[in-house]
């Protein structure tokens, strides 16, 4: 069943490029979008079945290489269904946002129906390998992304994009091979190295798998020191590439830590959690910060990205450091906190990115000072950033709120002060997201001049708004009724729970 | 013991090579220039069919012939099966370049003597044996080297040769020392020469060890790799990277498996310096290239030092063996993958005037990426199970500071290898099309593909490599 999830695209991909040249663009774009409105509807309806139990579901476990303790297993919990329907929901948009690209539309469909299968395959994976399989290609398939239909310096972006993660990811395959050592009989199966607990007892190596395990998850993350490749692959992506890199992309890296970090080396975890609520911490307020001082509109969104990404890595943190007796329902609140962040965090950055591109496509630049005053030329993009920027600074009745509500009251108790200090964060981005809806909708019209005559500013258009409007009203609506998704997730992050407290 | 295991049939792959380049030979001689396609018929149908003879033989108990002279086992077979499929890519990869050439039977006589003697080295158990395969697979190559009789291809022979000879005083030289110092030059009865004086045991070691790194070209033997490759044609420089580096290596393998398993050599610290120089070595040197063979030269000595990771640590751990054995194939097969891709295009000498490649060949500019990044090691291909296996070798064994020094050297190694792929996938004016190669063109589709058939089919091969090597 996932397997056909994961590999349909791919399908559809190599169908497409083995179609002859003849074939017009329409035929690309068509199959595309249709290719990932039924995969949306393929993943709600397992979502659906699957209801809220414990435990995987849709498993699916054959032999690989057995000799290398390689298997092929894939299958869905609480923790992956919600990141499964997130990634096809941003693809969906993408795929509509770009029905207005010309250049190489067929390269353009298959790469990112590729790039699909690969973000797919990691949230599914259950065996390390194949996590890294995935986790790797999906690198690969954004590198073309980045060199093949960016900005101007697209060809140096996306060499340090392709540089800084795979050196991450490496790390990270060192890290699987040192639990695969550890564990007896050897295996990379992540259910048998859960149950296993391999490296218990042996705080000098499990602390050194974490060290390469944390050092991979976090560059993709990004937290800080690891962030300073995402402000320059954003900037020179193109704007649906920087909504799937920043959507979806970035999530491999929390959810690693959720999935493989923090059940299968629990103790170095709770040992070293500390450190992970510092780096939080400082992710918050570091990306914050540099994200006030930028002029160009989609470095100052990658900032805030690592802001927002800062919060679950801060409540992750946070949840391993409360050892009292009472404190199981903090611990649980901070971990659900941190899937939620993650979807929430995926549908609006998504829009954030496409909307900036919208812009860009108007004003040829994402300078936020060459703007002033675009709500009176185009009312319904300002609207609809306007959504976008308040979801995202964590107002009341949007998704963000539901996230960020549970990361700070459940570290609150066990992480005062950091937490304390992460709220600074969501002040700070308040202030920038405001400073920059001010400049660039607001006061007197004010457009990018363009060479010869005036530039016709046309208002958001209808692919744009069928790309950006629903990811809104999915955040609106996790905002206003977060239970069914918290259902899903809560027994699946009380069993990491579990695992973690051993 | 003299006498009982002296059945020629025991080395039929290696017969079929080497009576078929004898054969081809005095063909040659006879038939007319435009009736010389029959040697190369006779060439690949002699490496089909020691490929054939090799299958058919590999069940069988590890074992040695010919009065231990020489091993059957996994590494040979491999060793065979490699060496045959490699020298059939390269036979394929000449034809069109060679075709019609005055001295065409000649060339393919010369590939097949240098795909024999390479396969002796692998499954050679003696080192006099050893000595005579390194002069078989190395003189037939001086020649190819310089076939052209052109500048540069006279300047890489005459390097490669000048080099290969010291390599082999080297050599001879180091097994009169062991000679001298246990008085056999058996590997068995060398494993169990306590007595020697270990200087002796030591110098000699070192001498073999010297011929060995030459004919691989790792570092410190390595100066030769970058002139022959860039000065040979196209698919020589594919077999010159290939053929006897695959021999040498399973060589040095079978050397610290058998005889030096438990010699007072620190032959894993060695070897593990050596990797560790080769593929820092190399990688730095290939950053500054710009011509595209220089490059995969360089490429090949940073491999050689992946490659010598399982080797040091061969012996000391289960893993090593099937690790070593799958990155040979897994890097034959891409390493004669990206040759391929250059001799479909002969006139896109630097990697700018690759511009272009994916609008105008698609399916080349995708073989080219599944072969470079497949030689960075990115999944699924069958390089990243060689490394894996590999990685996972030297942590079992205590070497892990050179797995992190290995994982650090390939993210430098996407820097070139991606200077190459991005103006690939450029879109721009078509690159320099002169001469373009259809065959060579299929050849690299097809070691692309099998490069990711191998990479995905990994676990029944993994299980297929696994067995003891012979004593």
């Amino acid at each position: 069943m996932l397997t056909v999830l994961v590999f349909a695209p791919a399908a559809v991909a190599l169908v497409l490029l083995a179609l002859p040249r003849t074939v017009p663009d329409a035929v690309h774009r068509t199959a595309w979008t249709v290719t990932s409105a039924l995969l949306l509807a393929f993943t709600a309806a397992l979502w659906a079945a699957h209801g809220t139990g414990g435990g995987y579901a849709y498993e699916t476990r054959v032999r690989w290489m057995p000799s290398a303790g390689v298997g092929y297993h894939v299958g869905v919990d609480g923790l992956s269904l919600p990141l499964t329907v997130l990634t096809c929901v941003l693809f969906l948009a993408c795929a509509l946002y770009s029905w207005r690209e010309r250049r190489r539309v067929r390269a353009h469909a298959a790469l990112f129906l590729l790039l699909q299968t690969t973000c797919l395959g990691v949230f599914v994976s259950l065996d390390l390998i194949l996590f890294f399989v995935f986790f790797d290609l999906s690198i690969v398939a954004m590198y073309f992304v980045i060199a093949g239909w960016g900005r101007d310096q697209a060809a140096r972006a996306a060499l340090t994009f392709f540089l800084y993660t795979f050196l991450g990811s490496l790390a990270l395959l060192l890290g699987f091979i040192g639990l695969y050592l550890a564990a007896s009989p050897h295996t990379f199966d992540m259910t048998d190295l859960t149950r296993a607990d391999p490296l218990a007892g042996r705080p000098v190596a499990a602390g050194l798998v974490l060290l390469a395990l944390g050092t991979g998850l976090a560059v993709k993350t990004p937290t800080v020191p690891f962030h300073t490749w995402l402000p320059l692959a954003h900037t020179q992506a193109p704007a649906a590439g920087s909504a799937i890199l920043a959507g979806v992309l970035l999530k491999m890296g929390t959810y690693g830590f959720l999935r493989i970090a923090m059940p299968v080396l629990s103790e170095a975890w709770r040992r070293y959690a500390l450190v992970v609520v510092v780096l939080g911490v400082v992710s918050v307020l570091y990306g914050a910060l540099v994200a006030l001082a930028q002029t160009d509109l989609k470095r100052m969104i990658a900032y805030t990205s690592v802001t927002h990404m800062g919060y679950i890595v801060l409540a992750l943190g946070a949840a391993a450091t409360a050892t009292a007796p009472g404190d199981e329902d903090a611990r649980a609140l901070a971990v659900s906190g941190a899937v939620t962040q993650m979807v929430s965090h995926g549908l609006l950055t998504g829009a954030l990115f496409l909307l900036a591109g919208a812009l860009h496509e108007r004003g040829r630049t994402y300078d936020l000072a060459a703007y002033s005053g675009v709500a009176a030329r185009a009312p319904v993009l300002a609207a609809a950033t306007a959504v976008a920027f308040f979801a995202s600074l964590g107002l009341p009745g949007f998704s963000g709120f539901v996230a960020e509500f549970q990361i700070f009251t459940g570290s609150l108790g066990p992480r005062p002060v950091a937490t304390c200090l992460s709220v600074l964060g969501i002040l700070l981005t308040a202030a920038l997201l405001l400073r920059a809806y001010q400049q660039v909708f607001l006061g007197p019209l004010r457009l990018p001049p363009a060479p010869g005559s005036p530039r016709a500013f046309p208002d958001l258009r209808r692919r744009e708004a069928a790309a950006v409007l629903p990811l809104l009203a999915l955040a609106t609506l996790l905002g206003l009724a977060p239970r069914p998704l918290l259902d899903t997730v809560e027994p699946a992050s009380g069993l990491v729970l579990e695992w973690l407290a051993r | 013991m003299k006498g009982m295991d002296e059945n020629p049939l025991d080395l039929l792959p290696e017969l079929l090579l080497a009576g078929a380049a004898v054969a081809g030979l005095l063909l040659g001689s006879w038939l007319p220039r435009r009736r010389q396609w029959a040697v190369v018929l006779l060439c690949a149908l002699a490496c089909l069919a020691a490929a054939a003879a090799a299958v058919v033989a590999a069940p069988g108990p590890a074992t040695t012939a010919f009065d231990g002279a020489y091993a059957l086992d996994p590494l040979t077979t491999t060793a065979r099966l490699v060496l045959t499929g490699a020298t059939l890519l390269v036979t394929v990869l000449s034809l069109r370049p060679l075709g019609g050439h005055p001295r065409e039977s000649e060339y393919h006589v010369l590939v097949l003597l240098t795909a024999a003697g390479s396969l002796v080295l692998a499954g050679a158990q003696d080192i006099l044996l050893l000595a005579a395969a390194y002069l078989l697979a190395g003189i037939p190559a001086y020649a190819l080297a310089g076939f052209a009789k052109d500048g540069p291809g006279t300047e890489a022979a005459l390097k490669y040769y000048v080099l290969g000879a010291i390599g082999g005083v080297v050599l001879l030289t180091g097994t009169t020392l062991l000679y001298a110092a246990t008085g056999t030059t058996a590997y068995p009865r060398l494993a169990h020469a306590e007595a020697a004086p270990a200087a002796l045991l030591t110098a000699g070691t070192l001498g073999v060890l010297g011929g060995l790194l030459f004919k691989s070209g790792a570092v410190p033997a390595h100066f030769w790799v970058p002139d022959a490759v860039q000065g040979s044609a196209p698919p020589v420089a594919a077999l010159l990277t290939t053929l006897p580096k695959a021999g040498a290596l399973t060589a040095l393998f079978r050397l610290g498996a058998v005889p030096l398993a438990g010699s007072a050599v620190p032959w894993p610290a060695l070897l593990a310096t050596l990797a560790a120089a080769s593929m820092t070595l190399g990688n730095l040197a290939a950053l500054l290239q710009r011509d595209v063979r220089r490059l995969l030269a360089y490429s090949a000595v940073s491999q050689v030092g992946y490659l010598l990771m399982p080797v040091a640590v061969a012996g000391r751990t289960a893993l090593a063996q099937p690790a070593f054995l799958y990155y040979v194939a897994a890097y034959a097969l891409t390493n004669l993958g990206a040759f391929a891709v250059v001799c479909a295009l002969p006139r896109a000498t630097t990697t700018d005037r690759w511009r272009g490649l994916v609008g105008h060949r698609p399916l080349l500019a995708v073989s080219l990426a599944v072969c470079l990044l497949g030689l960075v090691g990115t999944p699924p291909t069958a390089v990243f199970l060689g490394k894996l296996q590999a990685f996972t070798a030297l942590f079992d064994a205590g070497y892990g500071w050179l797995a992190v020094l290995a994982a650090a050297n390939t993210v430098v190694s996407l820097f070139y290898y991606l200077r190459w792929l991005a103006p690939a996938f450029t879109p721009g004016a078509a690159p320099p099309t002169g001469g373009e190669d259809r065959l060579a063109r299929g050849t690299a589709h097809t070691a692309a593909a099998a490069s990711l058939a191998l990479g995905l089919a990994a676990g029944p091969v993994l299980a297929l490599l696994d067995g003891p090597p012979a004593h």
